[in-house]
């Protein structure tokens, strides 16, 4: 079993090696959806590394004998044995995977020093239900081949949160049973960004998609501290139906001293250009709609168009998950009783059409 | 929405004009003196239809407009018994016509109406095909019958036959009959007209309903693409014209087609050649019945077929010929249109969450193609094939008149009412018959020359787009599809309308007809014979367009319409050819000025003017 993989190498089979998010970005990538490129170091890497360094027994000992009732007793014990995994240093042959992959990706994204985010992946069979997944960590804008180390030792360590080692006992999850992944993938240096919905979130119309968009990170959008552009498209034609160009004020951008992402004005005469070209509006509509297909149900996405990659190689999928609003509720049928052509053409008539 | 009131608007009279009133029927006016029609008239909601009169109607030309306010209405509330809705009533203002559907208020005789309805109405959904057929027949008898009446000139003595096969009647008496004859197959054509069309339309715009309700945002193209790719005769006329252009490459006699615009000099030029002979014969069968297509809409006299404007069908051929010595397929692109057709009806469909609403869908489109080719083929048959007969055979009444001094010109007959006609003919028979002067060859032509002015008074007039006082529910089936009434549509116009300056609008809103968006020079043409102008890829801007400019479409990137709906002839045209349309914009032809640079946006129906 490798001990790192790229993501296109991974597909819905390879969760129990690279876990839940890392398994779904390899799907999409074959769906042909594009996501930003990264790799990830598996759960046989993991093994390795806590079986190599003896953190396992250490991890173990520690352990032994906690009453996972008593609070105090049991944060100290997760305060221990994250510091015992983030000590420990990975071997050597680890250690170059993780460093040739990386050096691969900056190059691949024509970034020195690329800037990424590492965060963990469980295996989501093994360990089902948010209140576990909802543990692990997530660190963004990481630079350097020895702070992508220690992130992802970090990551590792956060399997061992007190919640998450109470969690387990309660469950009857053995320790040693858990299994994890640490993706390191590109930061989407968002040159515009937002979200798409696979149905109008106004009426739940399935046959379109909508888009809002802000310049920089899609936290503005998400956030909704700005009014963004807005585009209905059709889902079946991908031509572009409805725009809203808005007056952008504010948009996040990295910072380049810290490194992280901040809220600052937008320019004056950019405020009211529209944010996405049209053809990153079909090509992301397009991905959209794969999407949709994928997982057989409307989507809520999020995604970027990233400024350090070449046009039509730019626009990333950052997260897709099930839209949950209209989902959930059971609408009415719009067919008319009897259900012939004459019923439904009476009916409608005698309905009439509101004008004003 | 505030719509100003109908008698204010009247009351405005051009200066000029005083009078206009006696060019047509007097049902037709606003009234001012009966309290109880005044109040009604105030009450209700009048929208121009431009869609079928961008000019103001001469007063012959009305015979049209009462032909289909009878029709319409009588099938709608007397025949097949509408629940909701009665006819559509009509008024004039300085010739331009307002409509106004009649809605049955009282909910229990809606439900009395019902039965009477499905019993009605479902006969002819049922038997559509077979009841269809027997139209044809019908409609293609009546028009023969047209094509047979003859105008009889008055001779100085009447012929030797008169009294040897002893007819007893004169020329004079079968002028008056034949005249009759005339108007009265014209009301019966109108009267087939209806037959189907209340039927059709409202199957196809429930259909749209029904789709709409399920998918909100579904432009209304898209839906008519679900029955598009469907073969209907109003094709047929281009067609002709392709295989034209292929016979005279295959006879070799295509340099001698294209030599010249003017038809006279090609058809000298072909009767010399051998072969050009036998191309003027595939000709000939051509030009029955394919070339009484109208180059307008066929709803005003001035619509000339291609028979009597020969330039514009030869203009098309040159056009084709053009396209096959490059190599260019002319071919309409059908089995990509059905493929596409398939692909988005199956993916919509695909859509649809509920088995029911599946079902419904599947009913529905199932009536939607069935009334589709009527929906499209009654044009051809009623406004291009009889019209284009009967104009030509009023002309010849008018040439009677002319003789008799009656009218100075053949072309001043239409500024008479039809009955004004009759009642010039009974003046001239009388007058032929005693010997003496027709009075009317004083009167006539000092009202006629007062009514060329009036005429040209109310063309430069712009009509609201609507007046009255706006209802809340439309239930009329036509009014909303064909006309497109919608809040929007009619603030839409008005904003252009009361636009201070013309020349600094950037942006018309329409109706989006075929989606797409391209950029180019914009090339208006108000009639079709202007299109020979058009250079390849500009963007027609026209009042409207009717089967005979199809060859046309084949030099376009875009088009662009005053009037017409998603249903519209150019609509459906450029979903044929896959090109960008924004129709019923109101005004373009009036605010676009040929050479401007334009955007035409077909999937949001919107047009931007760089200025």
């Amino acid at each position: 079993m490798p001990l790192v993989c790229w993501f296109e190498e991974c597909r819905k089979e390879a969760v129990p090696l690279v876990g839940g998010k890392c398994a779904s970005l390899g799907e999409l990538i074959h769906a042909g959806v594009r996501v930003p490129p990264g790799f990830a170091l598996t759960t046989e890497g993991t093994r390795r590394f806590m079986a190599e360094a003896g953190i396992g027994e250490e991890v173990r000992s520690l352990l032994a004998g906690v009453d996972v009732e008593d609070h105090g007793a049991l944060e100290q014990a997760s305060a221990q044995v994250r510091a015992a995994i983030e000590a420990h240093p990975f071997s050597l042959e680890i250690e170059d995977l993780v460093a040739e992959c990386y050096r691969k990706l900056a190059v691949r994204c024509c970034v020195p020093a690329l800037p990424v985010a590492v965060r963990s992946s469980a295996t989501a069979e093994d360990l089902p239900g948010a209140s576990f997944a909802g543990q692990q960590d997530s660190f963004l804008w990481i630079r350097g081949v020895d702070e992508v180390l220690s992130h992802m030792r970090r990551c590792i360590s956060s399997l061992y949160t007190a919640r998450a080692i109470a969690y387990r006992a309660n469950r009857g999850f053995g320790d040693a049973e858990v299994a994890i992944s640490v993706g390191v993938q590109k930061m989407a240096n968002s040159f515009t960004a937002g979200v798409m919905f696979t149905l109008h979130p106004a009426n739940g119309d399935r046959s379109v998609i909508v888009i809002d968009s802000n310049f920089g990170f899609g936290e503005s959008v998400v956030s909704g501290e700005v009014t963004p552009d807005h585009f209905v498209v059709n889902k079946i034609t991908l031509d572009i139906i409805d725009r809203r160009i808005s007056q952008k004020q504010l948009c996040y951008s990295v910072d380049p001293l810290t490194q992280r992402s901040r809220a600052m004005e937008v320019p004056f005469e950019r405020q009211r250009v529209q944010s996405l070209i049209d053809d990153e509006i079909t090509e992301l509509a397009w991905m959209g709609k794969k999407i949709e297909k994928h997982y057989g149900c409307p989507m809520d996405i999020e995604w970027a168009v990233d400024k350090d990659l070449p046009a039509g190689g730019n626009i990333f999928i950052l997260q897709a998950r099930p839209e949950t609003v209209w989902s959930a509720k059971s609408q009415s049928a719009a067919a008319a009783p009897g259900g012939s052509a004459m019923d439904y053409i009476l009916s409608a008539m005698l309905a009439g059409k509101k004008v004003t | 929405m505030k719509f100003p009131v109908p008698h204010d608007v009247k009351a405005k009279t051009i200066p000029g004009t005083e009078g206009w009133e006696r060019m047509y029927p007097y049902q037709y006016q606003f009234a001012t003196d009966d309290p109880v029609r005044n109040k009604y008239e105030k009450d209700t909601f009048w929208f121009y239809d431009g869609l079928h009169y961008p000019e103001p109607l001469y007063p012959f030309d009305t015979i049209w407009d009462e032909a289909w306010y009878l029709a319409l209405s009588q099938f709608n509330n007397r025949i097949f018994m509408v629940p909701p809705v009665r006819g559509v009533d009509h008024r004039i203002i300085n010739g331009y016509v307002y409509i106004s559907p009649v809605p049955v208020k009282d909910p229990e005789e809606i439900g009395r109406r019902v039965p009477n309805f499905m019993e009605r109405a479902g006969f002819y959904y049922k038997n559509w095909d077979a009841l269809e057929a027997k139209w044809k027949v019908k409609m293609e008898a009546t028009i023969r019958e047209l094509e047979a009446v003859r105008i009889p000139r008055l001779q100085d003595m009447e012929d030797m036959r008169v009294v040897t096969d002893a007819i007893g009647e004169s020329h004079g008496y079968h002028l008056l009959k034949n005249y009759d004859d005339l108007i009265n197959l014209g009301i019966k054509c109108w009267q087939y007209h209806f037959e189907f069309l209340n039927l059709g339309y409202a199957a196809y715009v429930f259909f749209l309903d029904f789709v709409q309700k399920l998918f909100p945002s579904i432009p209304a193209q898209r839906v008519t693409q679900m029955v598009s790719g469907i073969d209907v005769i109003m094709y047929q006329p281009d067609e002709e014209l392709k295989k034209l252009a292929r016979k005279a490459i295959e006879l070799g006699v295509d340099s001698a087609v294209t030599f010249s615009p003017e038809w006279t000099k090609v058809e000298a030029a072909l009767k010399k050649l051998p072969k050009g002979v036998e191309w003027l014969r595939s000709l000939d069968l051509a030009r029955e019945p394919w070339f009484n297509i109208s180059t307008g809409t066929g709803w005003y006299h001035h619509d000339r077929s291609w028979n009597d404007q020969m330039n514009v069908p030869l203009s098309g051929i040159a056009t084709y010929i053009g396209k096959i010595r490059q190599g260019v397929s002319i071919d309409r692109p059908t089995a990509k249109v059905r493929a596409e057709r398939d692909r988005i009806t199956a993916e919509y469909r695909g859509l649809i969450e509920k088995a029911e609403d599946r079902k419904q869908f599947d009913e529905l489109l199932g009536c939607a193609k069935t009334v589709f080719p009527y929906v499209e083929n009654h044009l051809f048959y009623v406004e291009h094939w009889f019209h284009s007969v009967f104009w030509n055979k009023i002309r010849e009444v008018g040439a009677i008149m002319k003789e008799h001094g009656v009218i100075g010109n053949v072309e001043d007959v239409w500024l008479l009412r039809r009955d004004e006609i009759k009642q010039a003919l009974w003046d001239i028979v009388t007058a032929w018959a005693t010997g003496v002067t027709p009075r009317g060859s004083q009167t006539w032509p000092r009202e006629i020359a007062w009514r060329k002015g009036v005429m040209q008074k109310f063309k430069e007039w712009s009509a609201p787009p609507a007046i009255g006082t706006a209802p809340e529910l439309i239930q009329e089936p036509f009014t909303i599809v064909l006309w497109g009434v919608t809040n929007k549509s009619l603030a839409d116009w008005a904003a252009v309308q009361e636009a201070k300056d013309p020349q600094s609008i950037t942006e018309l809103k329409g109706f989006a007809g075929s989606p797409g968006v391209i950029e180019g020079r914009a090339r208006v043409c108000k009639t079709v014979s202007e299109v020979g102008l058009l250079q390849q890829g500009e963007i027609l801007v026209a009042p409207t367009t009717s089967p005979s400019w199809a060859p046309a479409f084949a030099k376009i990137g875009a088009c662009i319409t005053d009037v017409g709906g998603v249903m519209s002839h150019a609509a459906i045209v450029c979903r044929e050819y896959g090109m960008p349309a924004v129709v019923g914009t109101g005004h373009a032809t009036k605010i676009i000025k040929t050479g401007m640079m334009l955007r035409v946006d077909g999937s949001t129906g919107a047009v931007t003017i760089a200025r």
